[in-house]
């Protein structure tokens, strides 16, 4: 537990001298701050900027924050070093992903302020937000993993960011776009955080999502077992 | 405090290490002497259990480097070339996370920045620093919690003359203490001057290998005595009796401005045994 509190330190006090990481962190919530409070169309759906950046937040900030710091501590050696002072992997991969999550959580936790939801609403939103950070994580950290140095890390997160953010948002105009979007655990959150109801979740949602959050899972076991944190 | 017996490594089918055997006692500088790519950072990962190796057997602090504790793991400090530092980070808050890991007290920190000639520059963040104030650095994370045995590899590969000398000053400083180091290098004088044993490492295999001193007498063949006089000549003597009456008359009659015996240095045994020089790859 001590070693996972020293992760957690290190990394919130990178973050703060790391831009990229930080707007990562930053530029939804505000996004959402400003969009929902300044822009307010006829026909549009309540809390539409909220909703939609929600998704976008999950699908991008987690997956690339995680990917990046992995694969800049392999690349850079750092991660040796830790290990070698006896840091175990899994208190390394724990330290950072409840750093990453709860960093997330505080911005959906912006969001969902800004967004004046009532009590039930903003419980029901955080859990949708904590549970979809989950997976991304997850992803994040395969592809930390696996990567061998930043740059190829942010190679494989683009295509996948792209996919998990804009395939949702695609979604509302497009049918086709809809069908593959719906295979995706963040076009499931979509639609889940679209009703507002826990209805979804225990019907079909939870079903595509538990099979993303397998997949991923599987990924990442694959990636540890092949490459460990070298 | 290490034994290392018959230990081979394979890298796919390339061995890299052929039956290597050291024994290295408590306080001792031991200096693993090689050219680039002879296996030396290789031995240092087997020893320090970052690589697995295929045949024989590794003890550190009487132990199977394969059954090392968490414990017995903070009792090593390990300096590697490849090892990285937190550039974001200041040298204070580089040596600060390692601080809390190994639970050293932070007075500690500044006593080890102290130390390593980096107070000044305590504040100042990693990426900011020199290739010598890096490497300072790394010492400093490596001596902080005061090991039991510190590897380090190439410590002052590239730095200049005077960082050398100072990183030189904190090794001998750490035996002093009582710390066993183990050390690789390609730089012969700097394992003549600091090691108590060194073994000379060409293609995985050990050539040869006890004191530099011991190591130069034994193939010094050719025991020459060289003179330069005032007047400009050089003569060359045999290192032998009859050479004796003749460098004396020399020397009373205040004619001899130098004198050297012909020892080899460890860069010639090196060459001597193997045919390439230990620097021949930089």
């Amino acid at each position: 537990m001590r070693n996972i509190c020293i992760i957690f330190k290190k990394q919130l006090k990178d973050t703060l001298k790391n831009k990229t990481i930080l707007i990562q962190f930053i530029l939804f919530p505000l996004m959402t701050v400003v969009m929902e409070n300044s822009i307010q169309l006829e026909g549009m759906a309540e809390h539409f900027f909220a909703k939609l950046f929600s998704i976008m937040y999950i699908g991008m900030a987690p997956l690339a924050a995680v990917s990046s710091i992995i694969s800049e501590e392999k690349e850079k050696n750092t991660l040796r070093v830790l290990i070698m002072a006896n840091v175990k992997p899994w208190q390394y991969l724990m330290g950072i992903g409840l750093y990453v999550w709860s960093i997330c959580m505080l911005g959906a936790g912006v969001i969902g302020l800004a967004t004046a939801f009532n009590h039930e609403q903003f419980i029901f939103f955080m859990s949708v937000m904590g549970l979809g950070f989950m997976i991304s994580i997850l992803a994040g950290a395969a592809v930390g993993i696996l990567a061998h140095n930043q740059m190829m890390a942010t190679s494989v997160v683009m295509p996948m960011m792209m996919v998990l953010s804009f395939l949702p948002m695609i979604s509302m105009f497009n049918e086709k776009v809809e069908k593959v979007a719906k295979i995706t655990y963040t076009g499931q959150l979509r639609e889940i955080l679209y009703n507002m109801s826990w209805d979804l979740i225990l019907n079909n949602s939870i079903v595509v999502i538990g099979i993303n959050a397998i997949c991923f899972l599987a990924l990442f076991t694959i990636a540890y077992r092949k490459n460990g944190l070298e | 405090m290490i034994e290392v017996n018959n230990v081979h490594k394979k890298f796919n089918q390339k061995v890299v290490l052929k039956g290597i055997h050291l024994k290295i006692s408590k306080g001792e500088i031991f200096g693993l002497l090689g050219p680039s790519g002879a296996g030396k950072t290789t031995l240092i990962k087997i020893l320090t259990g970052q690589l697995e190796f295929e045949e024989g057997s590794v003890k550190i602090l009487n132990k199977s480097v394969k059954e090392l504790t968490g414990e017995d793991r903070k009792k090593l400090g390990i300096m590697m070339e490849q090892f990285g530092l937190y550039d974001r980070f200041s040298c204070m808050d580089n040596l600060k996370i390692f601080a809390e890991i190994y639970r050293i007290p932070y007075n500690k920190v500044k006593e080890s920045l102290s130390m390593v000639g980096l107070e000044a520059a305590a504040k100042i963040p990693a990426c900011k620093l020199s290739k010598g104030m890096r490497s300072r650095l790394q010492l400093a994370r490596v001596f902080m919690h005061t090991p039991q045995i510190i590897f380090l590899d190439e410590p002052t590969s590239g730095l200049d003359p005077a960082t050398s000398r100072a990183i030189h000053q904190m090794i001998i400083a750490k035996k002093e203490e009582g710390c066993t180091i183990f050390l690789t290098t390609h730089d012969m004088e700097e394992a003549t001057k600091l090691c108590d044993h060194v073994a000379l490492l060409n293609e995985g295999k050990i050539v040869e290998y006890g004191s530099p001193q011991e190591i130069c007498t034994k193939y010094n063949h050719q025991k020459r005595i060289r003179l330069r006089l005032y007047d400009g000549r050089n003569l060359d003597f045999a290192h032998a009796k009859d050479s004796a009456s003749e460098i004396y008359s020399l020397l009373l009659k205040e004619q001899v401005e130098t004198i050297h015996s012909s020892e080899p240095n460890l860069e010639t045994v090196f060459l001597e045994l193997t045919g390439r020089c230990l620097q021949d790859n930089e």
